[in-house]
């Protein structure tokens, strides 16, 4: 299966490798190099490269690749899977996955390494598991361990391999129990020039941090569990259960994880909590532009959107920008060509606008296309598909927990035409 | 830092800067370093000190130096001596240090790798399984030949550990093994197929994956297996399921039959008909002949799909549910691959929402999707918008979404693609531009309807400003053009002036190729055209100069008098061409249309061969025909095959035996339960048409259809949003059709008492397999049940209630057993089993006999007390079996489960217990008891069952209806269940004159047996036949509160429905029953030793009650 990894910066220097059968030369690299030059944006270099004997499969996450090499067949996903895994593990060891955190644990990511893959197959890949094996450096532990030359092993073998419930380590105790689930829904939404929906769903995920001591199993159910239209689970949740009552019953994994994530039929009408009214031109003569952007509140349900924030990429002939915006600031990124307009909290009696002119290169045809408006925002409070906890019970232990849901409204892939 | 491509041999002074990058701050020995050893020595002598130290502090320190220097690639070899005495070290942190860089660098030092294997050895026997396994982990890491033997020794062991953590790495060890020396095959097969045995999720992933790596045609080693891997799925751990998934699918390739067989059969049927008509009779008569018997072979043998191609279809399914894009996958494959296509469908939804993933899952994911619309397109049609495209999405996922949204365009929905198109030609990504120029291209030539509205867009495209997109136009106009140029003359003028502009050479040449063609549509422009290029020739590229030599030769032929001397001209610039192609074609041409004396014979065709009609090219996805690839697969991604791929076989013409699957049972089984399932089997086989023939034709024909219309209206319900209602009727039709065969059993058996053992073996054969899988379910449910009986105690007064008076009733209930014991006549061990199969007979009877008048039974007291003639009956032709527990029934309340809760119950709740007691009217069911209690203001009528939706083989019979419940009163009423020996959950819906609600009742494992008398005799011959595969033990530590005998005896008998087995030794206690459907044995035994310490062994031919049995045991004992 899996038979090397090599992480490699955005500037393409090789700085960890791994391997868990015989070594492989980083020579083999040089394939995925010529590949990355040919994409220009990291994004469109192919996932899966075929070399005269190796296969490359590569992620891109946090401005890092992740580069295994395989010699056989194998599903493609299966080790894009694990290699978002991988990342994921980075990620909820060091609070961040890039390169200098890498480096400064390098040795604890070998061991993780060493731990998630026994030559080449997934062996623990559950965090649990891999918590009690080898122990996420903090601050604390990481001074004890300069003083006393201590270790972020484990001193104690795991059990949780064994344990009925792989996914939770055993002996969990907390002095304050607590439950608290996030519902987050996401808009993904296409809208046209004329502010018609062109395309419009949601996508919800719960996401749980649970502290809670011993083997609870908790029962969450939903009001209107019906809106549900696809759904995927952490592999705690019961699916028959879910089946026959459509309720959630799990027994948690220690600390955060994401319970579910859900679908909401498309079919149902999504609210689009925001208007946006725009006109940008390219004058044909003169080299520069116009743009105006208004945002306005239109299904909010009667909350406060927040975080509201449009961003536009702009045609590469762009030069600068001079705009004022009623609130909140902008910056335009020379390099990059993205403007980003910051606008805050919506206010409905008044409506935030960005207005002003594009200065264009002299002597290049005006764009033909309009850029595309991307717009970000939260609404607290909120689960725009209606989704509602009824009620969370919890059984198997004597405590009472602290429980709390809290629901929020973020737009995903909220894009408008122009 | 980028040290590494820094790094050279530069010397010492570079060394040094690099030396302070990489010491870490912490290092407190001296900031003295190390790097690449050949220049540096000192450095190197550094980390031998510190390893050859005592400190293990400082030895740690230079591990962790060391294994930062392995990440980056460099070379540490050196320090091989210094380090691999370090690998018997105490501290865990700097032996799993040692061991990174063991398995690094062994194969290189091969000699002194061998120093660290005793240390291996010694560890391999460690009490601890996981220093066992870590430490053959390593060794079989090791990539050093001579140790072979070692390791062959040490999987074998480690095949056989207690320890399923140690069995899983074994698993792993073998695939090391195997690429290190391939002549250990043989011997790795057999661990293999050991392994396989093994019933452990954790082990059945690793397994698998070794099956694939070493022995991937061994598909005979799966057969005994198939079953479990099926019911084992669910529970596996994820990268498992995938392997799994995976290689099922091929195996049920060669050994069911194509579910859609009869579809295509008919499909070439109907067709050859069609011809008939159409043609010649004579000449067809043969083959529609053949046609005809195909199809009416078809008709003859409709399609049943085997019960095990049917099992493996129902277990992936939840999987799509799976977070893990690879599982999913790999059920979206399988059911490509595998599944009716009726059912096909399901996995659309799952894919798509995939789509939602990382970018990297989506580019697979598209990949295969675009294979997948070209067979069925239908089923992604749905979730069209789903493939809309973004601007921020990466070129190469628009590309794909662009195939995608192309392959599902059709009548209906092209104008929606095509505005959407609209947008997308503007975008400022010009290779998606021009991908969807040709995306517009196949459009049009696939749905006649839209090809002038495309074309006349795309002529529009030509005078963009951006030349690439012109260019794509106009290849795509050129092939659109192909299909009907007579009509478009003004198009092709058009751009023939383009050729002043573009100077794309694929586009050039695109033009002047359409000119050449029919330049009889342009007679005046053609030469024109023809002199320009004449003009520029030297310049062009060369698939343009061909191109203008073509035009050249074509208007030679046509309009010789206007174009002699340009192509004469042409001719002789081409002839000095510095390619050899245009040099040859040049003179091949000439020689072609130039008559000359020498050739004649030629010169006569050259019209023929120039102007020929050429067809029109069909515009093709370059998805299509990749479906020979399994899909998801890695070849399938890159279209070609990937070293190590195993072929999707194609499906068999004939079934292989289906009996090879069947699990063998041990001889030693008692005559009346064993099921000879070999010769089950085959009677089946002979049976079935004998069946279909009499009871109506098509009577299997439809349930196979039924079947399937079901399995995919089931999915297109569950997207609608009332799904409950009408899913729940649909499952059951599904059902239904499921256990036809049996019902048709159920029916002989009725007709012709002659063969009354029949029908039980049937659905034993069957469940065995189903309750396998409902063990994952059984562990939660039994959580469940103890947190549920937790939560009665909080909620307080509301249920206080009702285990009281379920112990009242327990009471009861033993003085009518009493009572009966009396009755009856003394069991007499001589003529036990007759009588079993006796009493199987009777109760048959029973079931014929009292069916239709249903017993007046309120509640199971009434029953009882009232001596109906049902107990009556069964007091008198029961053996033993049913009396004897009533001397042993546990002390301690029923647990009561909840059945509706009074919230969702609308003030209406519904608790449940299984009484224990024998259910009167069918001896094969287990008694439930139900209460109700009215918590609302207002009275409930008519309370009744519904809709009752069982999985194969289950019964059921009903309370009688409840006519009133005033508020605030509760009653109660008895049901019966035969769960077959499963703890399939019961579903039905419980109905009020108001209201329905949907309900299951689960048994725990417990209840589905009853006890039996055994003496200590008969219990030890019993088990000395259940040995082996039917024996489980575990080794457990009592609760604190659990160590004396009474206390154990309760908690077996109040988790399972056993009776206590009279025992010499007060050390252990003894168990026994029967499951109630299939009456196999189940014989339970708790060994004491000190300190709580205590051994529990389950012997059941049923193994996968055994093993939920155990853990329900387990967990009584130990909580």
């Amino acid at each position: 299966m899996i038979h090397s990894l090599f992480l490699i910066n955005h500037s393409g220097d090789i700085f960890l490798e791994k391997h868990w059968k015989s070594v492989i030369s980083r020579s083999v690299c040089d394939y995925f190099f010529e590949a990355k030059e040919k994409a220009e944006d990291p994004e469109n270099v192919p996932p899966v490269l075929q070399t005269p004997h190796h296969y490359l499969i590569s992620i891109y996450r946090g401005k890092l690749f992740f580069l295994s090499v395989v010699q056989t067949e194998v599903p493609p996903l299966f080790v894009i899977e694990f290699l978002h895994r991988v990342a994921d593990t980075f990620q909820e060891y060091f609070g961040e996955c890039s390169e200098s955190v890498i480096k400064d644990n390098v040795v604890i990511v070998y061991e993780l390494l060493e731990e998630m893959l026994d030559n080449g197959f997934p062996l623990a890949t559950e965090s649990n598991v891999l918590k009690e094996m080898i122990r996420p450096p903090t601050i604390l532990r990481s001074v004890v361990n300069t003083l006393t030359g201590g270790s972020n092993v484990g001193d104690t073998l795991p059990t949780g391999q064994l344990s009925i419930i792989p996914w939770r380590r055993a002996g969990v105790k907390y002095t304050n129990n607590e439950a608290y689930f996030d519902v987050i829904e996401e808009i993904d939404a296409i809208v046209d020039k004329s502010g018609t929906t062109v395309f419009a769903e949601i996508q919800g995920v719960i996401e749980a941090c649970v502290r809670l001591s011993g083997m609870p199993d908790l029962t969450l159910s939903f009001m209107n569990p019906r809106l549900l239209d696809d759904m995927s689970f952490h592999p705690c949740v019961r699916f028959k259960r879910w089946e026959a009552e459509r309720v959630l019953s799990f027994i948690p994994p220690d600390g955060n994880f994401r319970l579910m994530s859900y679908h909401v039929s498309s079919q149902n009408l999504v609210a689009i909590p925001v208007y946006v009214k725009q006109n940008i031109s390219f004058l044909e003569t003169g080299s520069c532009g116009r743009l105006e952007i208004t945002i306005g509140p239109k299904q909010t349900m009667g909350k406060m959107v927040e975080a509201l924030m449009a961003t536009i990429h702009m045609p590469k002939s762009v030069l600068s920008v001079s705009l004022t915006a009623s609130q909140g600031s902008y910056t335009y990124d020379i390099t990059t060509k993205i403007l980003i307009w910051d606008i805050g909290r919506l206010n409905p009696q008044k409506l935030p606008n960005l207005r002003g002119s594009l200065s264009m290169q002299t002597g290049v045809p005006k764009p033909e296309e309009n850029p595309s408006i991307n717009i970000d925002l939260k609404i607290q409070q909120l689960a725009i598909s209606g989704l509602k906890v009824s009620r969370l019970d919890m059984y198997g232990e004597k405590y009472k927990p602290f429980k709390g849901v809290k629901y929020l409204t973020k737009a995903g892939k909220f894009q408008v035409r122009t | 830092m980028s040290t590494a491509a820094l790094y050279n041999d530069q010397g010492a002074a570079e060394a040094a800067v690099e030396a302070g990058q990489e010491t870490t701050p912490t290092s407190s020995s001296s900031g003295a370093a190390f790097g690449l050893f050949s220049t540096d020595f000192k450095k190197n002598e550094d980390l031998k000190e510190m390893l050859e130290s005592n400190k293990e502090s400082l030895k740690l320190e230079a591990m962790k130096r060391i294994v930062q220097l392995i990440s980056k690639g460099k070379n540490a070899s050196e320090l091989f001596p210094a380090i691999v005495k370090n690998v018997a070290s105490k501290n865990i942190e700097l032996k799993k240090l040692v061991y990174v860089y063991l398995v690094r660098y062994a194969e290189e030092q091969q000699d002194l790798a061998l120093l660290s294997i005793s240390t291996f050895q010694r560890a391999l026997k460690d009490p601890n399984q996981f220093i066992r396994a870590s430490a053959l982990r390593v060794l079989s890491s090791i990539r050093v030949p001579i140790i072979v033997p070692i390791m062959m020794l040490a999987i074998k062991e480690a095949a056989a550990d207690l320890s399923p953590y140690v069995r899983k790495t074994s698993a792993h060890a073998i695939q090391k093994l195997h690429s290190l020396d391939p002549d250990q095959k043989e011997q790795l097969i057999e661990v293999i197929e050991k392994l396989l045995k093994d019933k452990s999720t954790l082990v059945a992933g690793s397994v698998v994956m070794a099956f694939e790596e070493v022995c991937p045609d061994r598909i005979d080693l799966i057969h005994k297996n198939y079953r479990k891997l099926c019911n084992l799925l669910v529970d596996v751990e994820e990268w498992g399921q995938v392997v799994i998934i995976n290689m099922l699918t091929r195996y049920a390739r060669t050994q069911f039959l194509n579910p859609n067989i009869n579809e295509s059969l008919l499909e070439e049927g109907s067709g050859g008909e069609k011809m008939f008509y159409g043609s010649d009779e004579d000449e067809d008569e043969d083959e529609k002949e053949k046609k005809a018997e195909a199809a009416a072979i078809a008709k003859r043998k409709p399609y049943v799909m085997d019960p095990d191609h049917r099992l493996l279809l129902r277990n992936t399914k939840p999987l799509l549910q799976s977070r893990n894009a690879a599982v999913v996958m790999a059920v979206a494959q399988l059911y490509f691959h595998l599944a009716p296509k009726a059912e096909v469908g399901v996995i659309a939804k799952a894919l798509v929402r995939l789509l939602r993933s990382h970018s990297e899952v989506q580019f697979v994911v598209l990949q295969n999707v675009a294979t997948m619309t070209i067979k069925r397109r239908g089923m992604f049609e749905p979730y069209l918008k789903s493939f809309y495209i973004r601007s921020t999405d990466p070129t190469q996922i628009k590309v794909l979404k662009l195939e995608v949204l192309t392959n599902l365009a059709n009548e209906t929905n092209i104008s929606t693609i095509l505005r959407e198109f609209q947008t997308y030609i503007k975008s400022m990504d010009k290779d998606f531009v021009a991908a969807t120029i040709q995306a517009i291209g196949r459009c049009a030539t696939n749905i006649g309807e839209v090809r002038d509205t495309c074309l006349n867009g795309l002529v529009q495209l030509l005078s963009n400003r951006d030349e690439l997109v012109v260019a794509e136009s106009v290849v795509v106009i050129k092939k659109l053009l192909q299909m009907q140029p007579e009509k478009h003359s003004d198009i092709i003028k058009h751009m023939a002036k383009l050729t002043d502009n573009i100077q794309v050479p694929m586009a050039r040449a695109s033009i002047l190729w359409l000119i050449g063609e029919y330049c009889e549509h342009v007679p005046r422009i053609a030469p024109d055209v023809l002199r320009k290029m004449a003009k520029s020739f030297t310049n062009e590229e060369d698939i343009v100069k061909l191109q203008i030599i073509n035009l050249a030769a074509k208007l030679y032929l046509t309009n010789s008098k206007q174009t002699k001397l340009l192509t004469q001209y042409v001719l002789n610039l081409a002839k000095y061409d510095q390619n050899y192609d245009i040099r040859d074609r040049a003179r091949f041409v000439r020689q072609l249309i130039v008559p000359t004396e020498k050739s004649g014979a030629l010169s006569k065709y050259a019209k023929k061969l120039f102007l020929a009609l050429k067809p029109a090219p069909v515009l093709e996805s370059p998805f299509k025909d990749r479906d020979h690839f399994q899909l998801g697969s890695l070849s399938h991604l890159l279209n070609a095959k990937a070293g190590g791929y195993q072929e999707l076989p194609e499906w068999p013409e004939a079934a292989p035996d289906p009996s090879v699957r069947n699990v063998e049972v041990k001889e030693s089984v008692p005559e009346w339960t064993k099921c000879s399932s070999r010769e089950k089997r085959k009677e089946k086989k002979v049976e079935k048409p004998f069946y279909s023939d009499s009871e109506g034709e098509s009577g299997p024909t439809e349930s196979a259809d039924s079947e399937s219309d079901s399995a995919s209206t089931t999915d297109s319900a569950s997207a609608s949003v009332s799904e409950e209602s009408e899913s729940g009727l649909e499952s059951e039709s599904e059902e239904e059709s499921e256990t036809e065969e049996e019902e048709e059993d159920k029916k002989e058996k009725k007709n012709q008492k002659k063969e009354p053992k029949k029908p039980v073996q049937e659905s034993e054969s069957e469940q065995s397999s189903e309750e396998e899988d409902r063990k994952p379910e059984k562990r939660s449910k039994k959580l469940k049940s103890d947190s549920e009986s937790d939560s009665v105690e909080d909620e307080g007064s509301e249920s206080e209630s009702s285990p009281s008076e379920s112990e009242d009733f327990e009471s009861e209930a033993v003085v009518t057993k009493k009572k009966k014991a009396a009755e009856s006549k003394p069991p007499s061990k001589s003529v036990r089993k007759e009588e079993k199969k006796e009493k199987k007979e009777m109760s048959l009877l029973d079931l014929d006999d009292f069916e239709p008048t249903p017993s007046p039974q309120v509640t199971p007291v009434n029953t009882l007390l009232s001596n109906s003639l049902a107990t009556d009956l069964e007091g008198l032709s029961l053996s033993d079996s049913i009396l004897s527990p009533a001397t042993i029934i546990p002390s301690g309340a029923l647990k009561n489960y909840e059945l509706l809760h009074r919230i969702t119950g609308e003030g209406l709740s519904v608790e449940y217990c299984f009484s224990r007691q024998p259910f009167s009217p069918d001896a094969n069911m287990v008694a439930v008891q139900l209460q109700f209690t009215n918590n609302s203001t207002s009275d409930t009528k008519n309370l009744h069952m519904e809709d009752v939706r069982l999985q194969s083989g289950m019964r059921v019979k009903e309370f009688p209806e409840i006519e009133l419940l005033p508020a605030g009163e509760m009653t109660s009423a008895v049901m019966g269940i035969d769960f077959c020996d499963s703890t399939q959950a019961a579903n039905f819906q419980l109905c009020s004159h108001t209201k329905k609600f949907f309900v299951s009742i689960q048994p725990p494992v417990g209840e589905l047996m009853r006890p039996v008398f055994l003496t200590e005799n008969e219990f030890k011959k019993e088990q000395g036949q259940l040995m082996g595969m039917n024996e489980i033990t575990e080794k457990l530590t009592l609760d604190v509160k659990c160590r004396n005998e009474h206390a154990i005896v309760q908690r077996v008998t109040t988790a399972a429905n056993l009776s206590r087995v009279p025992c010499g030794s007060d050390k252990e206690c003894r168990f026994a029953g029967r499951t109630v459907t299939s009456s196999s044995l189940v014989l339970v035994t708790v060994a004491t030793r000190e300190e709580g310490a205590a051994q529990l062994m389950v012997n059941c031919e049923k193994m996968v009650i055994g093993t939920m049995l155990v853990k329900d045991i387990l967990l009584a004992l130990t909580q």
